[in-house]
């Protein structure tokens, strides 16, 4: 099968932008990966665009064409929500139709504009990923939501609000170099346990900002990158998603991600490679427990043996299998609708050595990207690989 | 808030804990979920029953929530907690013990209570 290549990328700085709109922070990340593509705009034949909150926050709907407008493109543009995994699914339906030849050239992508309505309103946006009647109305936040699983896996497998905050460290040091992180700044394991508590037993530091973004890469045929002479050297070889009940409360259990399991299963297996070729991740670390659910689905770890990794040094850019290099969710911020797209920059760069991280992987191959939405409900994997 | 017509089933289901006869809703494979459904997603049965819910449930996990939204401010902090109470979990607020002492296993049972800030109904769980 013919895998689509990645031929540009952009990411604008991640943090608080309250006075720009979502089109001008989509112009901008979408402008940079079409201009990096060197692919001609008029090539271009559908935009496939994440957003989560946009209703709530910019009072916008129907924003797939209004961002097709802003970055000057006149073709189908669709909008995908499925929570914070949006601009993952924006991936997977342009491999598919790139695949199939339904199309040569795709611009993916995806905005949030999150910092503009406040905390107290944004929470209540994320809350609204979760299920309204049965757990919004209990009081359940998306701090709250991942507590509850936080405080599941400590009672079947172990670990400490201390194993949570070294993964808050790493991510942290990840992002010193990153300047399209929203928190360039180190902290301590100290500081991690010393902050406030949001939702027990998570604190401040175990939890992502909230976060204006956008994110936007430019896939292409494999045919197209070939003819076109396209600097492209990374491409999507494996996608996968799976899905689970929306609330917590009926699922089997609250300390493992199934969607994510059966996500990763599809993609590895679509590529042909298996979690053991892994050389570098970027998952969902919207909570720092959230990392460890991911970097077990994905079978990176033993159930209930994630938790120590980040302690271990093991997924530090030192060690032999680095998470997030970005600095995560946790401290490149988390612009809701652009998060997965923003992952596949990132795994990009890295595989292609311009990531100021990517001597972390020296001679990597493969680098998968995993996108979860609420708990974990949705997910996205992809892997990717260097093609030539 | 959008001010709206009452939530159908879900409100009938409030209702019934109200009047002291909780359901829960079965298939006849016996796997158990909370109104409104209209298929068991579990064996795609259509056959669904409704069963008086157990008396009383455990806790399976639970959080103190400090950074509410805005429809819970003035309630914070308060325990939200899923409670399982064998067919089906349900999840709501934990009143009647200070939060500290709440801890997976404690027995619970079921009510509704009101939010503190809107006036709401809300699922609410006493120790038992
Ligand atoms: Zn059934």
């Amino acid at each position: 099968m013919s895998n689509p290549r990645v031929a540009g990328a952009g990411v604008t700085k991640f943090g608080k932008h309250p006075e720009r709109t979502g089109r001008d922070l989509f112009a901008e990340a979408g402008l940079e990966a079409l201009d990096q593509s060197g692919v001609d705009p008029d090539d271009v034949d559908a935009l496939f665009y994440g957003n989560f909150m946009g209703e709530l926050a910019e009072h916008q709907g129907h924003q797939g064409p209004l961002m097709a407008e802003a970055i000057g493109l006149d073709v189908p543009a669709t909008r995908f929500e499925a929570a914070c995994a949006s601009a993952g699914a924006t991936v997977r339906a342009a491999v598919k139709d790139l695949r199939n030849g339904e199309a040569d050239v795709i611009v993916v992508g995806g905005a949030e504009r999150m910092t503009n309505i406040g905390t107290a309103a944004a929470t209540d946006a994320l809350a609204i990923a979760a299920d309204d009647l049965y757990e919004v109305r209990a009081g359940m936040t998306f701090p709250g939501a991942y507590a509850l699983m936080a405080r599941s896996y400590f009672e079947a497998y172990g670990g400490s609000r201390e194993d949570l905050a070294h993964i808050a460290v790493k991510n942290h040091e990840h992002a010193l170099v990153n300047d399209h992180a929203q928190i360039q700044k180190e902290i301590t394991v100290e500081d991690a346990l010393e902050a406030p508590t949001i939702a027990s037993p998570l604190g401040l530091y175990d939890s992502c900002p909230i976060t204006d973004g956008a994110a936007a890469a430019v896939l292409t045929s494999e045919a197209y990158a070939e003819d076109h002479g396209l600097d492209a050297p990374v491409a999507v070889s494996g996608t996968g998603q799976g899905g689970d009940n929306l609330a917590l409360q009926d699922r089997d259990h609250f300390a493992q991600t199934p969607a994510a399991d059966k996500a990763a299963r599809e993609a590895y297996a679509d590529a042909g490679v298996s979690a053991a070729d892994v050389d570098v991740a970027e998952v969902h670390d919207c909570f720092t427990i959230a990392e460890v659910l991911a970097i077990e689905s994905l079978g990176l770890y033993e159930r209930g043996e994630g938790i120590t990794a980040a302690t271990d040094g093991e997924t530090s850019r030192h060690g032999d299998l680095p998470v997030n290099l970005s600095g995560g969710l946790k401290a490149k911020g988390h612009p809701v609708g652009a998060t997965g797209v923003a992952q596949l920059a990132t795994i990009a760069w890295v595989l292609d050595g311009s990531h100021p991280r990517a001597d972390a992987v020296e001679d990597g191959r493969v680098g998968v990207c995993h996108n979860a939405g609420g708990t974990v409900a949705s997910t996205t994997v992809h892997v990717l690989e260097v093609a030539e | 808030m959008i001010d709206a017509a009452p939530d159908g089933a879900y409100d009938a289901w409030l209702d019934s804990i109200e009047d002291d006869a909780p359901y829960y809703l079965e298939c006849e494979n016996g796997h158990g979920w909370l109104p409104p459904r209209r298929i068991c997603p579990e064996c795609r049965s259509r056959d669904l029953t409704e069963e008086p819910l157990p008396d009383s449930g455990e806790v399976t996990t639970h959080t103190t929530i400090t950074v509410p939204t805005p429809q819970f401010e003035d309630d914070a902090p308060y325990v939200t907690a899923v409670v399982d109470f064998g067919p089906v979990s349900i999840t709501g607020i934990v009143r009647g013990i200070d939060p500290e002492d709440v801890a997976i296993g404690t027995v619970v049972g079921l009510e509704v209570g009101e939010r503190v800030t809107t006036g709401d109904r809300a699922v609410v769980f006493r120790p038992r």
